[in-house]
């Protein structure tokens, strides 16, 4: 059994109604859930300030300006909001087919797909009503993404194509389509210096969440993760995706439909990092260019293993990695630190939170007598 | 947004400002408190075009009463409104300066209108009329330098065969390939250049891989325009080929076969913007200039330059410091298709808008721009 | 031709020249991968470690003047992180996808903050060997300057090659890869023998890095593997864990790379940005129509988790 399937499996059993009402029997596994990550989160965040100990820099400033840079003040807030507000999206194109036990890792090129296909859709219907536009930019944006997983997914189904391997050719293949296409066939002539596609027109931009600076893709992400979680945990087709993910050949004996499982979840999958995609063109960038590019999706798969793939522990993850980004900055101005520091970061969170997986149920006070 | 749009009003509001400028020589004075914020959209130390602008950050830094702020591999994307806000709201900045081409539209035009009272300068001349009036945007001429670079290479290369590495095919790069043609062709009439273009602005392996195709092409003097000249000027060197440098001085990599370079003169640049802004004179929105306005400048030349080379490159800058100027792209300009691309009688000026758009590479380029 | 041009000939020139100059990381981080795959792990962090090494070898180079300790060091850099991803990936229940992603970054990330003040200064190269010495043709014989690394990697796959079906060492590393319970049965350690597996598979990836810092292109920077390592592993599946196909496949890749290029430098330009893609449409190609549902992979070890 893959990791991650028994992660699932763990998952349900915590959610699962126990026998045995017992307190940490009932709540020792949620419990874990909060304390072993946040335990990693501070062990990384100690080995981080040894390492910029050794450049002679104090760890307490840094702890303090990476508060201060996201989440000190109402603007650092909306700062990290809106970078986490793309990564939600990403996050769910690993997190969704992780449930079925494939591991993707392809969410910058179905980003990157998803916008092509939004922006050729509002470009299409310039003149029509906004609304419509924008409704189109959503379905364009989903079905582009999502057809560009599915087809990793297929691969790996028909033709036996390992999914991590073929999802993640596909950046490559997309980020050269994009390129042909923006510098080539959907070149704005006018684009001249930074070759991109025509815009969509103002107004067919998406906006900001009033009150905020923080664009609508924040909303996006969280209904899109919540109704992941939905349905995974609580219908019939998440609850066999589950089984298929632990035991392909167990999925197949009770008579699920493994294809049109593997599909389906990857579709979603795609359709998110795709509407990632959208909402940097219809709230961003307002048309598509290389631009895109950013690695959104491939932070995505960070967040997507910290929150141990669940759709909703993605929503925290999220705004923490978009915290540490938004106060990237801070540490570069304030403590003359290099831009990398905040990939040093990432990469020694990532592998703290991994190493920490062995801890579930090791934990003697937390362990019911099951 | 672009160039397209640049009317003459501009360039002649430009024009003005810029013997202004070259009058003010007051000695700034400054509140303490004033922060000027650079943003890089890749690392400071790349030894091209972003460690040009932080050398030219360098250079305010030893101004007194002067903060500088920096931050670097800030994406094209709302990563890089973020930084603005956060310069300005968490480190107190009042004058940014937003060094990549891809951040002026949508982004520094939304945070120039959220904050009307701070100055924006961004470098890439695309202001136009209809962008808010605290912000500028400001462009060197380094084709001047690019025809100078050729001037020395028509008469150093032996084969006549020159070679340009190039990212994209877009007018500012374009721009730079022919006018190293034109000023290689003006001293040495069977002179061709050949292009390759590598696709992206940091490609290292491909850059190597075109400098070498080059030079078994023939070519031995080689030039380019991407973001970092390291990996050109050293694999041609070893290849025994001459090089030009390009953004900033490249020479202690091949001293023996630097020729001469391209470089752009931020660190005279924007110590004069700050005076512009002390004197309270301000600086045109519009601004641009070549080797006349000390915008751009040439290296120093290699030994291997010969005499006569020197000579007629030293009478080609003189030319472009004259009071009348000197105009690279003359009427009865034919394309490497044989079509006349500026009809005979017009001259096209350095500020003429025609060139901004410019999608043709002159007879004598061996290439296409698709 | 008089005028020292070879015209059209530029194209199978360069590809071969291409074969040699860029193939080598390839080959070096696809033999390392094999190691670690064979005995049932995958290093998806590669990438990392080739770029980390890439930083150390150019760093210790400029620092020691030797570039051949640069060589050393990159390799050392490697097992450390091949070490780092061996210690994680044993502890239970832990995906050793997830852990090399981590690893990719983590090392990326590293060798970002610690070379930047390495991207200026000129390190002492690795020196070539030159094997056109027979050819009057300059660009025949700038196509054969070859390195040692190279060579020794093209002999590295043969040796591999005999080794993992002759050699008790190869023996140990397959059965840890084939079956796991096999091999306690025989007495031995699994995760000490994927220790070590991993460990040489990061000292040969470290060493891939440097060949790209000390040779070609020949210095550092920070887009200087543009995604080789990752594009290395990929191709391991595709050579069928098979250190002779290895070779193959990076020689076909690094010609790959040289063929944009010089396909431009003859006059065909149109659709580089298709043309640079050209070896992950390969990839994926190959991939679709050597793969199969119905079976799992010849060659693949039965342990691996991405071919369960």
């Amino acid at each position: 059994m893959t990791s991650e399937a028994a992660d699932s499996a763990e998952a349900a059993g915590a959610i699962a109604p126990a026998a045995d009402p017992g307190f940490l029997q009932r709540y020792g596994g949620t419990i874990e859930y909060v304390l072993i990550p946040g335990a990693a989160l501070v062990g990384a965040l100690a080995v981080f300030g040894i390492f910029v100990m050794l450049f002679g820099k104090n760890p307490l400033d840094l702890y303090f300006y990476m508060y201060q840079g996201a989440f000190g003040t109402w603007f650092s807030w909306q700062n990290t909001l809106t970078r986490a507000a793309p990564l939600i999206l990403t996050a769910l194109c690993t997190a969704l087919p992780a449930q079925l036990g494939m591991v993707i890792i392809g969410g910058e090129g179905a980003l990157l797909i998803g916008a092509l296909s939004a922006t050729s859709i509002a470009l299409a219907l310039q003149g029509m009503p906004p609304l419509v536009v924008q409704i189109a930019m959503v379905i364009a944006g989903v079905v582009g993404g999502g057809l560009w997983i599915m087809l990793s997914g297929a691969l790996r189904q028909y033709r036996g194509v390992n999914e991590t391997i073929s999802s993640l050719l596909l950046v490559y293949i997309g980020l050269a389509i994009l390129n042909h296409l923006v510098e080539g066939a959907m070149r704005d002539p006018a684009s001249l210096n930074k070759p991109s596609t025509r815009e969509i027109g103002a107004a067919n931009m998406i906006g900001s969440i009033p009150g905020t600076d923080v664009h609508w893709g924040l909303v996006f992400g969280l209904i899109a993760a919540i109704a992941s979680y939905i349905l995974i945990y609580h219908t019939v087709f998440g609850f066999a995706a589950r089984v298929a993910g632990g035991n392909i050949r167990a999925a197949k004996i009770v008579g699920l439909g493994v294809s049109k499982l593997i599909l389906t979840v990857c579709f979603l999958a795609g359709g998110a990092a795709g509407l990632a995609g959208m909402v940097e063109v219809a709230a961003v960038q307002g048309r598509t260019n290389a631009n895109l590019a950013a690695g959104y999706g491939f932070t995505g798969i960070l967040v997507a293993f910290l929150a141990r793939q669940n759709p909703l522990a993605i929503i925290p993850v999220a705004i923490l990695l978009g915290g540490i980004s938004a106060s990237g900055g801070l540490l570069q101005r304030r403590l003359g630190l290099p831009d990398a520091s905040v990939l040093v970061l990432q990469g020694i969170i990532f592998v703290f939170v991994l190493a920490s997986d062995a801890l579930y149920g090791r934990i003697g006070f937390l362990k019911g007598k099951s | 947004m672009d160039f397209g749009r640049i009317s003459r009003r501009h360039l002649l509001q430009g024009g003005a400002a810029l013997t202004l400028g070259a009058a003010a020589g007051v000695r700034p004075a400054f509140a303490a408190d004033t922060t000027i914020g650079f943003i890089y959209v890749g690392s400071r130390d790349d030894y091209g075009y972003n460690q040009a602008h932080a050398q030219g950050a360098a250079a305010l830094k030893k101004i007194p009463g002067l903060k500088v702020v920096e931050e670097e591999k800030v994406p094209e994307t709302d990563a890089v409104e973020k930084t603005i806000e956060s310069m300005i709201n968490l480190d107190g900045a009042t004058l940014l300066f937003p060094t990549s081409f891809g951040y002026y539209n949508p982004h520094m035009i939304k945070m120039a209108n959220k904050y009307p009272k701070l100055r924006f300068e961004h470098c890439g001349g695309l202001w136009s009329d209809k962008d808010p009036k605290n912000a500028g945007s400001y462009f060197g001429y380094i084709d001047e330098a690019q025809y100078i670079s050729g001037v020395v290479a028509g008469l150093t290369s032996k084969s006549s065969k020159l070679g340009f590495v190039a990212a994209k095919p877009i007018p500012q790069v374009l721009r730079n390939i022919n006018a190293f043609e034109l000023g290689a062709k003006s001293v040495n009439p069977k002179a061709t250049t050949q292009v390759i273009f590598t696709g992206d602005w940091s490609m290292p392996v491909k850059e190597a891989e075109a400098t070498n195709s080059l030079i078994d092409q023939g070519v031995d003097v080689l030039t380019c325009h991407v973001d970092g000249p390291k990996t050109m000027v050293e694999n041609a060197a070893r290849r025994g080929a001459f090089v030009c440098g390009y953004h900033v001085n490249q020479s202690p990599l091949a001293p023996k076969a630097y020729l001469t370079g391209a470089e752009w003169n931020w660190e005279a640049l924007y110590p004069k913007f700050v005076k512009m802004i002390a004197t309270g004179e301000g600086i045109p929105n519009f601004y641009r200039g070549g080797l006349k306005e000390e915008i751009v400048k040439t290296s120093p030349y290699g030994e291997a330059v010969s005499a006569e080379a020197r000579k007629a490159a030293d009478e080609a800058k003189a030319k472009f410091l004259s009071a009348e100027g000197f105009a690279i792209f003359k009427g009865g300009l034919v394309d490497n298709k044989g079509k006349t691309v500026i009809p005979a009688g017009t001259d096209r000026g350095q500020k003429d808008p025609e060139l901004e758009k410019m999608d043709y590479l002159v007879e004598g380029v061996i290439g296409a721009t698709s | 031709m008089a005028d020292g041009s070879i015209g059209l000939w530029t194209v199978p020139l360069a590809v071969l020249g291409g074969a040699i100059r860029v193939s080598t990381p390839f080959l070096f981080v696809s033999l390392g991968e094999c190691i670690t795959e064979r005995s049932g792990r995958i290093n998806l962090g590669l990438e990392g470690t080739l770029v980390m090494g890439a930083m150390s070898a150019y760093g210790i180079s400029y620092v020691t003047g030797s570039p051949w300790l640069g060589v050393l060091a990159a390799g050392i850099t490697g097992a450390l992180l091949g070490a780092l991803h061996a210690g994680i990936c044993s502890l239970p229940r832990v995906n050793d996808v997830a852990v090399g992603i981590a690893l990719m970054l983590f090392g990326t990330g590293l060798a970002f903050y610690l070379g930047k003040p390495l991207i200026e200064p000129t390190a002492p190269r690795l020196p070539a060997i030159d094997f056109g010495w027979w050819s009057d043709v300059p660009q025949v014989r700038a196509a054969l300057r070859v390195n040692v690394l190279f060579l020794i990697g093209v002999a590295l796959a043969p040796i591999l090659y005999w080794a993992f079906r002759t050699t008790r060492w190869g023996l140990l590393i397959r059965t840890a890869g084939e079956s796991s319970d096999a091999a306690r049965a025989m007495g031995h350690s699994v995760l000490l023998i994927r220790l070590r597996a991993t460990m040489v598979g990061g000292f040969l990836a470290g060493i891939g890095g440097s060949f790209l810092s000390l040779f070609y292109p020949g210095s550092w920077n920070e887009g200087l593997s543009s995604g080789q390592g990752i594009t290395a592993v990929a191709l391991v599946i595709f050579a069928r864990w098979d250190p002779l196909l290895c070779l193959w496949a990076s020689l076909a890749f690094g010609g790959a790379a040289a063929l944009g290029p010089a396909l431009q430098s003859v006059g065909v330009t149109s659709g580089y940005h298709l043309f640079n893609a050209a070896p992950y449409i390969l990839t994926l190609a190959i991939m679709i129509i050597t793969c199969s549902p119905k079976r799992t992979l010849t060659g693949a070890p039965a342990e691996l988790s991405i071919t369960r």
